[in-house]
């Protein structure tokens, strides 16, 4: 199926090469942070995490939400998503390599990577999130790859894949809940330290990623041949609606227990993030961005007639996407570091080659994506014609 | 006649089997070297370590920076000249940053300002450790929350988890230069290591010093200063300090059972 | 079998590419490796005690193995003595122990981990004796 992807138009072409580019910019980027330390990047003593597991976290959900696709189509025989869940399957592969690279390059000493599998830390959730990442990426290769295979043979897929889908939409929402885990678990770090985060990451993944799958099958109806349905796609946009009030409503209830509660340690970060705290506001404009972006999209998404106008709808999802990404890759890794432990503030901006690694991660990752795509597309095309 | 569709499984089950069976093998054979080792009979051990910081004794910054410059020495603590990439061990911090949300606006400018020495609090349940991902940092027999610098992937997941702010990451080769050509080790203790660009590092309480029956470089350094002893001896001397006089640990709420006390208003009959 | 002749061409450049160091290394001469055992330290030493903490074999095919012993026993666990098959008592140190008498590690171990292209990470952090630029 493979060779699918190796013949294209020249657009193709252009795309992949200029991916390419992209991607080798990055790489010279990562060299010269592998011989200097990450000391290039704007994080520091006190703001130790930064851009790079902004991303990953972000990430996180976009994989997690394939979920979304794959149990309406599988558990409820929902048909409309027949043409879609490969869709969300293989953007799940391309958002899992890219938190694994995010991870990856945030490695103080990455030629050790391997130690987290020599010594095997259960207590750590560190080391569980790279089971369930890993799980995940296994299993959504196998399915993808074996339910495209069958279809493109004109076969129903074998019996077996149907229990290890199954497994796959169980895992879905843990790999999300264990990488909220990875911050709701530590003493000391207020801002994290609450026990809605897992259930607010999965409202912002469930939100975000089919905002994602919307544009993407929006754009590959406008570029191929192949429709994802109109109906489908309408199905995406309610699931959006659905989850974003959900994730507004969560970052309400956190507003309402840090500020009736009065404790100062749970209103600082809020006050750093939203008004600027001791002086300190670099990043108040951006989440603003984010609220007035997240209001506008709700305002666009709560009413049907609205919704039903594709333009509307694809505006809406944009909004919604960038809404999330900032405050997930931005404003909540961020916010757990300031103030910092000693009530001081230390502000955060990535550096220009911390951007440019970044954006060479998400090159590798939109590569796999493209590739992931095409030969999907070109599968349902031949099985079509 | 097996086909090449069954060799390639065998093959690979194989190797799999292979590469999953090596460690736990070279784990063995490494245990069986290791009984050729033991503690040093001079060594100085407890079952939990802990210090008593007697805040009469430091009045100003420089009490502290004394006892700082001490311990950074004799460890090659890198100083790189700016807050971003800094590393320290030991360090001042005013009582209102090293005990946050304790301060209020009746107490006297010169207590809520007043420079506490603080250090990693070889925490009975440390955060940092249930965190690490590779047991790179652990908690000794003796207490001692320990950096094993061989080991650490630089996830600084321990960084996030340690609410005391104790660790530090070496964001840059702590053996190199700044523009004008100033080592950040400005003299190497030649006894003892330096670390690696991309590892975090913090106190180990000496453990190389405990181990050949020195005390502490801190305590020798504070002229009795810090009191260091055993916490799990209830004949010990900090312990009965603990127990007639009043000391306070940082965020003991926080449940991590910090093992560094400071006592407060402590006095002559110390 | 389609495409014979590309596919034997192929397998030939493939050929040419695997067994290159071997057929460009043919006819050179492969200097024996001579490793110094001797130092300024070593020689000070009485004769008795001029050697290391195991035999020369044991040491140049365990040695590896040995320091990660070592190292965990004392990082880890604490322990700094170690008891050699003669009954001999040691520090365990790399920088205080091995390299007190070994202080030419670039005659010593520099030469023989280039020589098996090894690089191992001790030097990172551990402290090289000081030995003159040669």
């Amino acid at each position: 199926m493979f060779e699918k992807s190796l013949s294209g138009s020249p657009r193709y072409w252009a795309w992949i090469f200029a991916l390419l580019a992209v991607i080798g910019v990055g790489f010279i980027f990562y060299l010269r942070q592998y011989s200097y330390g990450l000391g290039i990047t704007g994080m520091s003593r006190d703001v130790t995490w930064g851009f790079y597991i902004g991303q990953f976290t972000f990430l996180v959900g976009i994989a997690a939400s394939g979920v979304m696709l794959v149990l309406p189509y599988y558990l409820h025989h929902y048909k409309k998503f027949g043409r879609l869940v490969i869709l969300g399957e293989f953007l799940a592969i391309a958002a899992v390599i890219m938190c694994v690279l995010f991870i990856f390059v945030d490695l103080g000493q990455p030629t050790r990577v391997m130690n987290v599998m020599l010594h095997p830390t259960p207590n750590s959730v560190m080391f569980w999130d790279m089971v369930v990442l890993l799980g995940y990426l296994f299993l959504n290769v196998i399915i993808g790859w074996t339910v495209l295979g069958a279809e493109r043979k004109g076969t129903p897929p074998p019996g077996w894949v149907k229990p290890v889908i199954y497994i796959s939409i169980v895992w879905a929402p843990f790999i999300h809940t264990v990488t909220a885990f990875l911050y709701s678990g530590l003493p000391g770090r207020h801002f994290w330290l609450t026990a809605i985060i897992a259930a607010r990451f999965l409202a912002s993944a469930f939100a975000s990623g089919p905002s994602l799958l919307i544009l993407l099958a929006l754009i590959i109806r406008k570029f191929t041949k192949f429709d994802p349905g109109k109906e489908a796609i309408q199905t995406l946009g309610k699931i959006v609606t659905y989850f974003m009030i959900a994730n507004v409503f969560f970052i309400g209830l956190e507003l309402f227990t840090a500020f009736y509660s009065n404790i100062p340690g749970h209103m600082h970060t809020f006050q750093y993030l939203f008004a600027g705290y001791d002086g300190y506001s670099k990043l108040v404009p951006l989440m603003w961005t984010s609220s007035i972006l997240a209001v506008v999209a709700l305002v666009l998404l709560v009413f049907p007639d609205v919704r039903k106008n594709e333009s509307a709808l694809a505006v809406a999802a944009a909004a919604v996407f960038i809404s999330l990404w900032i405050d997930k890759g931005f404003g909540f890794v961020l916010g757990g570091f300031i103030p910092n432990m000693f009530d001081r503030i230390t502000e955060y901006w990535p550096t220009m080659p911390e951007i440019m690694i970044s954006i060479g991660v998400w090159a590798i990752g939109l590569l796999v994506l493209t590739v992931l795509y095409k030969v999907a597309i070109g599968v349902k095309e031949e099985a079509e014609a | 006649m097996i086909d090449r569709r069954q060799f390639l499984k065998i093959a690979g089950f194989t190797t799999m089997l292979g590469i999953g069976v090596m460690p736990v093998v070279s784990r063995i054979s490494s245990r069986l070297e290791a009984s050729q080792v033991f503690t040093d009979p001079n060594a100085l051990t407890a079952k939990r370590w802990g210090f008593v910081v007697d805040m009469s004794k430091f009045r100003t910054d420089e009490d502290i920076k004394r006892v700082m410059d001490a311990c950074h020495s004799i460890h090659n603590v890198p100083d790189f000249g700016n807050p971003k990439d800094e590393i320290k061990w030991i360090w001042p911090e005013k009582f209102k940053h090293a005990f946050p949300g304790q301060e209020d606006h009746f107490m006297s400018k010169e207590f809520v300002d007043k420079p506490f020495m603080v250090f990693c609090n070889h925490c009975e349940s440390p955060a940092c450790v249930r965190v690490c991902p590779t047991k790179a940092t652990f908690k000794r027999k003796d207490g001692i929350v320990m950096m094993d610098m061989h080991r650490c992937i630089g996830c600084r997941f321990c960084m996030a988890g340690c609410p005391y702010g104790a660790r530090s990451f070496n964001w840059r080769d702590p053996r190199g230069k700044d523009e004008n050509g100033r080592p950040f080790i400005a003299k190497e203790n030649p006894e003892f290591p330096t670390r690696t660009k991309g590892v975090v590092e913090k106190c180990t309480l000496c453990y190389e010093r405990l181990a050949v029956g020195k005390k502490p470089a801190c305590v020798e350094e504070s002229n009795g200063g810090i009191l260091f002893g055993d916490l799990d001896d209830p004949n010990s001397e900090i312990r009965e300090i603990i127990r007639t006089r009043y000391t306070i640990r940082r965020k003991p709420d926080l449940g991590t059972k910090p093992s560094i006390y400071y006592l407060i208003g402590g006095g002559e009959n110390v | 079998m389609y495409d014979t002749g590309k596919i034997i061409a192929g397998l030939l450049v493939f050929l040419a590419l695997v067994t290159f160091p071997f057929y460009s290394n043919i006819g050179k001469a492969n200097a024996k490796l001579e490793l110094k055992l001797d130092t300024p330290e070593i020689s000070k030493l009485p004769e008795v005690e001029r050697k290391c903490v195991e035999s020369k074999s044991y040491m140049r095919a365990e040695h590896m193995q040995m320091l990660n012993t070592w190292r965990d026993a004392v990082v880890r666990d604490g322990q700094k003595t170690f008891v050699s098959s003669t009954g001999k008592h040691y520090d365990m140190s790399l920088q205080n122990t091995c390299m007190k008498c070994h202080s030419n590690k670039k005659d010593f171990c520099d030469k023989c981990h280039n020589y098996m292209a090894v690089k191992p990470y001790c030097w990172d952090c551990h402290i090289a004796p000081k030995e003159s630029e040669t």
